[in-house]
């Protein structure tokens, strides 16, 4: 290709504290093109879109619009240069009317208007306050104001999450159409569908680096996914099985029974069994209706349909406290959240004991301290700085988010994501732990965001996508390949020409 | 496991991180300066009378602080607390004229857990902020005595000599109020330190999202915690009054704020979680002794709560620097 690039971000390094978000991301946008940018979860687009937007600074790295090296500092930087982003969440400002958002962001109304019907929405009033639109109008709008101002760029994340089929496809046709005016989309997005019939080429980015730019082309799907993986592709095939020989022997009545549960527009249909003695994971990209499956199995926010059955009577949870008295305990991913900081180890784990009105009335020291003492031994707990918690590090905290139901005997534990963000020892104690819970015929529910936890821990994985479960897999096969696969919605053991990619060419919104 | 770190910690680090774990001990220190200043000032005023004033003149601040301590604990605040002492006090002197003295503190008690319930369920179930909730409690409780004065106007009002005895007497020098504090100092500790319920309080207030995850129903902590405040603050109206001997409608409402920051300066965060009853009577002693320290420097009103004001934000935020260990 001989044009120059619109945008060109090459050497772009991003690291907070410790952690490395970005090596060496690398990005080129041509005039005309929509370019799809893809990675795992935690491989670093986030970032390096907050970058390009101005809404954080990179360490080190160039960016180029139009040829110009620009240093964008701001959002407002990112605007007059020509980049647009629409963000996954809502922005427009929810106590003020259309119009008035419209202003604050110096957008003409005439074209915006234009842009609303071109989108599929005929009858808006620009009078209506902006938190009484439906979400997925909401986000329309959020595009149509981001065209009305004619950038350069476009940017937009997971623009089609969430909304409904006729919009999507409205969505996605003007976005075509942008691309054929001469102005570019960077494209980011979870579902290979959209980006074949969309996009012009893709660049893969993993653990913080660009790994690769590739044209879309029928069977490219293989080859991103071998890319988002990397390494790893090879040393996960020796590892399998080892799991699988303590999957539980046939109960009659499964633990935990979910069937069709619907919370929202998020989670759609979701049915599967939980045995006794089972670590079953839950796979799934970033937002595909984990969060709410597991709230709503943990009793913190309540279907919206579907039916949750604990060993075979149905139950419905108004309180996580119903659930926990129905032995399903809730593990969150965010430490934050299940923690009283500023309390003890020893009062952290024992907080379950005194919830109940009847456990209101005098401790028996003893007695706690001992199952205390035995939960704190059993997950090895560091416990020099346990007057505080917020004084532990972070591997320690999450131990005593765990020790806190194994001292409470819950027989079932949720747990999202509970290596997030901790160190590798520390993980290595959690995979041994969720297994010996798990033969001690207690039945555990494990979503991680890291694919290769899935053969170390699980019996048996789940894959969402979307809201339903789109596949289950037994351990063996469940190596990162075939995980990444599913979770991106593609048929198990797709083989380059049957792809989805290969009808493309009859499709109405293929590229020529 | 040994306690000491491996590598060496600074002394300030050290000496910090003793205070943080020990918050009771630049309290006491701050005490004992105080009324080491008083004797300097005035020779010979610190003696057995003086002590005995003093203890019996903080403790109806101690407890109604006790009440702010718990509520605190959660994030709260409880304002209605001088209505609700007032109220019981005068409602108490004014039916003990017709009725026998337990009968008529039942039915002094009564407004008390009646406020103290609208409290709890406003912000428990229906999330009303506890310093809106209880400001507005507390002013429908004026509203009702004034009320209620009106229809007793003219049987007069009495106080039963065992409260003036417990709110005045001596015992071998020992002030009698100290019967009644005693036990109540007792049981605030041994519920903060020792119950389920004071373990849900600390948790509430640190990790509201945490202790429902933990199965802990909020509005049940906060409906009986509320209850809780108010009968407190009923007691120390009657034991306010056996003191006072005066019958009034703002009777216990100068001690409102102080009782605030009684629990302040003792420790307590405003924010919820952290905190003890310990502190918050040091602080309400505290308090009291700077009143008197104030008086006896003969400086004009105006002069001497200004002054006060200072004390109790310098104290308060020097103290804050020195247990936050950050």
């Amino acid at each position: 290709m001989t044009t120059n690039p619109l945008l060109d971000a090459t050497g772009v390094v991003k690291t907070y504290g410790a952690v490395v978000a970005l090596r060496n991301a690398s990005l080129s946008v041509l005039p005309g093109e929509v370019h799809a940018l893809m990675g795992a979860n935690g491989a670093g687009k986030s970032t390096l879109v907050k970058i390009l937007t101005g809404a954080i600074r990179a360490d080190a790295g160039h960016i180029l619009i139009r040829g110009e090296a620009r240093d964008v500092r701001s959002p407002a930087d990112a605007r007059r240069a020509g980049l647009l982003p629409v963000y996954q969440e809502p922005s427009l400002i929810p106590d003020l009317d259309v119009a008035s958002n419209l202003r604050l962001t110096g957008t003409p109304v005439e074209p915006f208007r234009a842009w609303v019907r071109e989108l599929g929405i005929p009858d808006l009033d620009i009078r209506d306050i902006a938190r009484d639109i439906p979400l997925a109008v909401l986000r329309v709008l959020d595009l149509a104001r981001a065209l009305a101002v004619e950038p350069d760029v476009l940017l937009l994340d997971e623009m089609t999450a969430a909304l409904p089929a006729n919009l999507a496809e409205k969505v996605l046709e003007v976005v075509r159409r942008q691309g054929d005016s001469g102005r570019s989309v960077i494209f980011i997005s979870h579902r290979f569908v959209e980006i074949s019939a969309l996009c012009d080429r893709a660049t893969v980015l993993r653990d913080g680096e660009t790994v690769g730019v590739v044209d879309i082309e029928p069977g490219v799907e293989e080859r991103i996914v071998e890319m988002m993986l990397g390494a790893r592709i090879e040393k996960t095939r020796v590892t399998s099985r080892q799991a699988s020989q303590a999957a539980s022997p046939g109960d009659s009545r499964p633990r935990l029974g979910v069937a069709n549960l619907r919370v929202g527009t998020k989670l759609n249909d979701v049915s599967f069994d939980l045995a006794n003695g089972e670590v079953a994971g839950v796979v799934a990209l970033e937002g595909q209706g984990q969060d709410e499956l597991f709230a709503a199995l943990a009793g913190s926010i309540r279907p919206s349909g579907g039916t949750i059955e604990v060993d075979g009577q149905p139950v419905r949870f108004a309180h996580p406290a119903d659930a926990i008295r129905a032995g399903i305990a809730y593990v969150p991913g965010d430490r934050t959240e299940a923690l009283t900081m500023q309390r003890s180890v020893r009062e952290n784990i024992a907080l379950p004991f005194s919830a109940a009105l009847r456990n209101w009335g005098p401790i028996n020291m003893r007695q706690e301290g001992s199952r205390v003492v035995s939960a704190i031994e059993r997950l090895q707990i560091d416990t020099r700085a346990q007057r505080e918690v917020q004084r532990l590090s972070g591997g320690n905290q999450q131990k005593v988010t765990i020790a806190r139901w194994i001292a409470a005997e819950a027989q079932t534990v949720l747990c999202f994501d509970p290596t997030r963000g901790i160190d590798v020892g520390t993980k290595q104690e959690i995979y041994k732990l969720l297994r010996e819970l798990a033969d001690q015929g207690k039945s555990v529910l494990f979503y991680t965001s890291e694919l290769e936890e899935v053969q170390r821990v699980c019996d048996r994985v789940i894959v969402i996508f979307g809201g339903r479960v789109v596949d289950v897999f037994p351990v063996e096969l469940a190596d990162e390949p075939a995980l990444m696969r599913a979770a991106y919605g593609l048929p198990r053991g797709a083989k380059e020409d049957v792809g989805i990619l290969a009808d493309i060419h009859s499709s109405p919104v293929a590229k020529p | 496991m040994s306690i000491s770190a491996i590598q060496p910690v600074p002394f300030g680090r050290r000496l910090k991180r003793f205070m943080a774990d020990r918050p009771l001990i630049p309290l006491i220190i701050l005490l004992v300066m105080l009324v080491v200043i008083l004797q300097v000032l005035r020779p010979g005023i610190v003696n057995e009378r003086w002590l005995a004033n003093t203890v019996k003149f903080a403790i109806p601040l101690a407890i109604l602080a006790g009440c702010q301590t718990m509520t605190m604990l959660t994030g709260g605040i409880d304002l209605s607390v001088g209505t609700v002492a007032t109220m019981s006090a005068f409602i108490m002197a004014t039916q003990v004229v017709n009725h026998d003295p337990a009968v008529a503190i039942l039915i002094a008690l009564v407004p008390a857990v009646l406020i103290g319930l609208v409290n709890g369920i406003g912000v428990g179930v229906f999330r009303v902020h506890p310093l809106i909730m209880t400001l507005g409690t507390s002013l429908i409780g004026t509203g009702c005595l004034q009320v209620y004065q009106r229809t007793v106007i003219a049987s007069g009002a009495k106080i039963p000599p065992f409260l003036a005895w417990l709110g005045t007497g001596l015992t071998y020098g020992v002030p009698n109020a100290l019967l009644l504090f005693v036990p109540i100092a007792v049981l605030i500790v041994f519920t903060l330190n020792r119950t389920g319920f004071g373990r849900l309080l600390y948790a509430v207030g640190d990790n509201e999202g945490a202790a429902r995850l933990s199965g802990v129903r909020y509005w049940q902590v906060i409906t009986a915690l509320y209850v809780i405040s108010s009968v407190l603050a009923g007691i120390t109206g009657l034991l306010y009054i056996g003191l006072i001997k005066a019958p009034s409608l703002s009777l216990a409402e100068p001690l409102v704020l102080p009782s605030v920051a009684a629990a302040v300066i003792g420790g307590t965060s405003i924010f919820g979680g952290r905190g003890g009853y310990t502190g918050t009577i040091i602080g309400a002693l505290i308090l009291t002794v700077l009143t008197t320290l104030l008086t006896i420097l003969q400086m004009p009103e105006g002069a001497r709560r200004i002054l006060f004001g200072l004390i109790v934000l310098f104290v308060t935020a020097a103290y804050l620097r020195i247990i936050e260990d950050r």
